[in-house]
């Protein structure tokens, strides 16, 4: 036995009292997680990797993506372990043919349909998986969506947009709470989008880049790093991270300066850092422009 | 919130149709044309406004019956009145099959592809009117769009259309003959405006579809509902008693007829007696997925949280499903009673009836219905002078299949996209609003009267074992007498199709609509209850049963039940957002093929089936293969 995992986002609720621990069968093993913990909480302290996408260490999950799903016996259905709670007495499976069969259908039905080339971990589990996204044929449809820059600050791509509904959560009522962005239409058709479809620059964005942070795609993107890698010169092993102190005002956001090249490329902030949770303002996620457009 | 609006302003027509659902603005910052010292106020952005959220979808349909679709400015101004941010609304806006956010003609014909009105030969009608009007889709000259519907429930009158023009509600009266399609407040007409107005048609012709979609206000009659019930007015019928016998307009002619009886029985025996009684009784839902109605009563009605909710789920939009309009139209207060009770039982006073928006008939009648058991006492405060108060709002869905999902429904109320909620947890304890809910099928709460009049014993005696009580059918596709068939649980799929006239060389037969399966023309002998279905490999659903004869090119229905999920996912998970675009793909490549050239695909269908079933959230995408799988391995589609 190992230790309790903690639940995810653990940091984002004020701990109480401590948590009753529940055992559960997880892959054959007796493992014990704090109540409340989800499956995925479980296999990540057991050190098992599960193929994550819509999930988000600061964002409640919507278990959109279904590429985590695992097998809990007695179940219809398959679980999102990154949702579901585990529960005394469950037993779950984490590598059966049957939930391994539905994450590599996930995969290619994303694969076939979405450009994935710049989300991290994908071309691993493709191989992993041994999924073959081109046995849809050459017609199958793909999102077919243009990069819209339309503004100086950062680009949405939503060729690359896998509808994981984390920018939308970002920006609603999770962090941000400016409700810039949904999801319109519907079904393969959906897509996210500002009112009416216009530009950002007609929106209620505030260019917080709260979105980007969290996007796992990299469908949204600094202007910066988007210009980079159509120039052909993006290289993040030519990049180094500087965590500092943003001066702009007195809160005190953790800054982590991406720079190449002399350059800051992109700002991050640390996701564990209790009070930002990896949220800044336009001033700490983009003032880096201003620094540098002024020399 | 700090809320962002463009410049965009509505029209006058727009204005008074937002200002009729909500009242006059209060300030500038909502949008009135003076600046107030109300102003100030308009900060309460907070609760006060936001808790009218879920007026967004009355709000919407408001626009859109009266303009024909919703602008900018219609939005904007929606949104200052409702504190809802625009990005949010307009991602509401666009969910929804019956709105849109282009100009486009006020008049809109819906024609009916779907699966009983095919195998009745739409596709005839559909070029027919294309070789008049243009390509679907495409405005004509005559200011009139023409488009493909899925299922319009009126598969009894297979191939259909219904005739949507936006206008000012006219004069709001109702009766015999009305038609309406929107809220009453529609707010008076501007000068010279054009009124609002729908038809159904069906059996439609060409001719009578251009008609009808140029005049609508002039289109024939719709038969009465009684028509859909050709065993209307025998004796022993439980559930469909009333319909061509009792005046759907008419309260006391219902009371004359037993109606309200049951509702006296619940006050003497009181919640717990019903809920009793309702348990005793074995009913469960008729919605399709089957579970205990009793159970859920009980464990809503213990809920310490409150308010408690009573929502009837009466989207209607299973493909082949009519059961629930009939029922509407033919007995609407049958169905007013049965909520009132069911609220009394869960300790419920607000009960929401969810219709399906592509049923005008359904909507005026219960509209009337309600009002009429307001003004009689028998909704509204102290009902019956009993001390319970109960009262019923009509909420119209706007062309979502997916909102029939429980919990779907519940966000298209509270005025979010109809997307699924992850369960747990459940509705009973988290339903509508966040607060325990009941949420029934129309079919399940009638069957509340015939509990509490006849008794639980008598009315568990009815049928098997395991399926208890009367059962409603949907008999459409190739038969002699298509329409509403009640029998008791027990007989087979041959003794239903022997009372509607079979095809004289039956194919196969559908059951529970595109999320059923078919069964072969020699498996009639399946008995018609839950457990029998099960045991063959099947499923009732929600009651459809379509019987195809060798007319119909099985590919073709294949690719219209690929093509309808296609449409109608919400588009949240990935198994079934890019899963049903893959399936109905794979079925058009192998439309024409069979054997060994269809082989490779079928194994594709199979993988990508098997992930949609286990892996996708709700049951639109887990059984979005299931017919298309039952076809392969049961009728040897492609072999
Ligand atoms: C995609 C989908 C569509 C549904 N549509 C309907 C519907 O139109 N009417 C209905 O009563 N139930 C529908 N259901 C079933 C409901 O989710 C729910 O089970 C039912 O309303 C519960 O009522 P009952 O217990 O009385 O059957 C649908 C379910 C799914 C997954
Ligand atoms: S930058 Fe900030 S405000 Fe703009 S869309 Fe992203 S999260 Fe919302
Ligand atoms: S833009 Fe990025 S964060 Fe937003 S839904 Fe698409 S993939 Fe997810
Ligand atoms: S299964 Fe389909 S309809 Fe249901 S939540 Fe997923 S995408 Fe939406
Ligand atoms: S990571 Fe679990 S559903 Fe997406
Ligand atoms: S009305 Fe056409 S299939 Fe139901």
């Amino acid at each position: 036995m190992t230790a309790p995992a903690m639940p995810r986002n653990s940091s984002a609720v004020p701990l109480g009292l401590p948590r009753r621990l529940i055992e559960f069968t997880l892959d054959g093993q007796e493992v014990r997680v704090p109540e409340g913990s989800t499956i995925l909480d479980a296999c990540r302290a057991e050190g098992k990797d599960i193929p994550t996408l819509c999930e988000g260490d600061t964002l409640r999950p919507k278990n959109a993506c279904r590429v985590c799903v695992v097998e809990v016996e007695g179940a219809r259905t398959l679980a999102p372990a990154c949702s579901r709670k585990a529960e005394a007495g469950m037993t779950v499976r984490t590598d059966t043919e049957r939930a391994r069969h539905s994450r590599k259908i996930v995969i290619e039905l994303l694969a076939s349909s979405v450009d994935l080339s710049t989300t991290p971990k994908v071309a691993e589990w493709i191989k992993e998986y041994d999924a073959k996204p081109d046995r849809f044929g050459p017609d199958a449809a793909r999102l077919n969506e243009e990069p819209r820059v339309d503004n100086d600050l950062y680009v949405r791509d939503y060729d690359k947009c896998i509808l994981c509904y984390k920018c939308v959560d970002a920006c609603g009522d999770q962090w941000q709470n400016t409700f810039a962005i949904s999801v319109v239409g519907r079904g393969f058709d959906a897509r996210i989008a500002v009112e009416h479809d216009g530009p950002l620059t007609e929106s209620a964005c505030v260019y917080c880049g709260n979105c980007i942070e969290v996007c796992p795609t990299g469908a949204l993107s600094f202007k910066s790093e988007f210009d980079m890698r159509e120039a052909g010169t993006w290289d993040e092993s030519q990049q180094t991270q500087t965590t500092t102190v943003c001066a702009y005002c007195g809160v005190g956001c953790n800054l982590t300066l991406h720079v190449q090249d002399n350059e800051i490329v992109k700002v991050t902030s640390p996701h564990d850092n209790p009070v930002t949770h990896g949220n800044l303002c336009i001033k700490g996620r983009f003032g880096y422009q201003h620094v540098q457009n002024r020399d | 919130m700090d809320l962002h609006f463009g410049d965009s302003k509505p029209t006058d027509e727009e204005r008074a149709a937002i200002d009729a659902l909500l009242g006059p603005p209060e300030s500038a910052w909502e949008g009135a044309s003076d600046r107030t010292d109300t102003d100030l106020r308009w900060a309460r952005g907070g609760r006060a406004a936001r808790e009218r959220r879920d007026l967004l979808l009355p709000g919407l349909h408001a626009v859109n019956d009266r303009v024909g679709w919703i602008s900018e400015g219609a939005l904007d101004y929606l949104c200052r009145r409702l504190t809802v941010p625009p990005a949010e609304a307009y991602g509401v806006a666009t969910f929804y099959s019956m709105f849109a956010v282009k100009p486009r003609p006020a008049t809109v014909l819906h024609v009916c592809t779907d699966l009983a009105c095919a195998s009745r030969d739409s596709a005839s009608l559909c070029a027919g009117l294309e070789a008049r009007l243009g390509p679907a889709g495409t405005p004509s000259g005559a200011g009139v769009l023409w488009e493909k519907s899925p299922c319009l429930g009126l598969c009894e009158r297979a191939p259909a259309a219904l005739v949507i023009r936006a206008g000012a509600e006219p004069a709001a009266e109702m009766g015999p003959g009305k038609r309406l399609l929107g809220a009453l407040s529609g707010g008076d007409p501007l000068p010279g405006e054009r009124t609002r107005a729908t038809a159904v048609i069906g059996p439609a012709t060409v001719d009578s579809a251009i008609l009808a979609a140029t005049a609508p206000e002039t289109a024939p009659e719709e038969p009465p509902a009684a028509l859909a019930v050709p065993q209307a007015g025998q004796d022993g019928l439980v559930l469909l008693k009333n319909i061509g016998v009792v005046d759907p307009y008419d309260l006391d002619d219902y009371r004359s007829h037993g109606g309200y009886t049951a509702l006296r029985t619940a006050f003497s025996i009181g919640p717990a007696g019903v809920i009793r009684e309702v348990k005793d009784s074995g009913l469960v839902g008729r919605g399709g997925a089957a579970f205990p109605t009793g159970v859920k009563w009980q464990a809503t009605a213990s809920q310490p949280d409150h308010p408690h909710y009573l929502v009837c789920n009466a989207d209607e939009s299973e493909p082949g499903t009519f059961k629930d309009r009939v029922i509407m139209e033919g007995d609407p207060y049958a169905l007013v009673e049965s909520m009132t009770i069911a609220g009394y039982a869960i300790g419920a006073r607000q009960g929401y009836l969810y219709l399906r928006g592509e049923y005008p008939r359904a909507l005026e009648r219960l509209t009337h219905a309600i009002e009429q058991a307001r003004s009689r006492g028998l909704l509204g405060e102290n009902i019956m002078g009993q001390g319970y108060d109960f009262d019923i709002e009509i909420r119209r869905g706007a062309g979502a299949y997916i909102c029939g999902e429980e919990t779907a429904l519940f966000n298209s109320i509270e005025g979010y996209r109809g997307e699924p909620r992850s369960k747990p947890p459940f509705p009973v304890e988290k339903g509508l609003f966040g607060k325990p809910t009941v949420e029934n099928n129309v079919e399940t709460l009638v069957n509340v009267l015939p509990i509490l009049t006849m008794g639980a014993q008598a009315f568990a005696a009815i049928g098997t074992e395991k399926s208890t009580g009367p059962k409603l059918f949907c008999v459409s596709g190739n038969v002699e007498r298509p329409g509403i068939y009640e029998l008791p649980f027990g007989a087979t799929l041959g003794d239903l199709l022997e009372l509607a006239g079979p095809p004289e060389r039956l194919k196969a037969v559908l059951l529970g609509g595109a999320a059923g399966g078919f069964v072969r023309a020699d498996e009639l002998d399946i008995p018609l209850t839950f457990e029998g279905t099960r045991e063959a490999g099947t499923t009732l659903g929600s009651g459809v049963v379509l019987a195809l004869d060798d007319s119909v090119p099985l590919p073709r229905m294949l690719l219209r039940i690929a093509e309808f999920f296609r449409d109608e996912s919400c588009g949240q998970c990935v198994p079934c957002r890019v899963g049903t675009v893959r399936q109905e793909e794979t079925l058009h490549r192998i439309a024409d093929r069979t054997g060994a050239a269809a082989a490779e695909d079928i194994a594709l269908l199979r993988e990508v089936g098997a992930a949609m079933k286990d892996a996708s959230i709700c049951g639109l995408g887990q059984t979005a293969w299931n017919a298309v799988e039952s076809a392969i391995d049961r009728l040897g589609a492609y072999e």
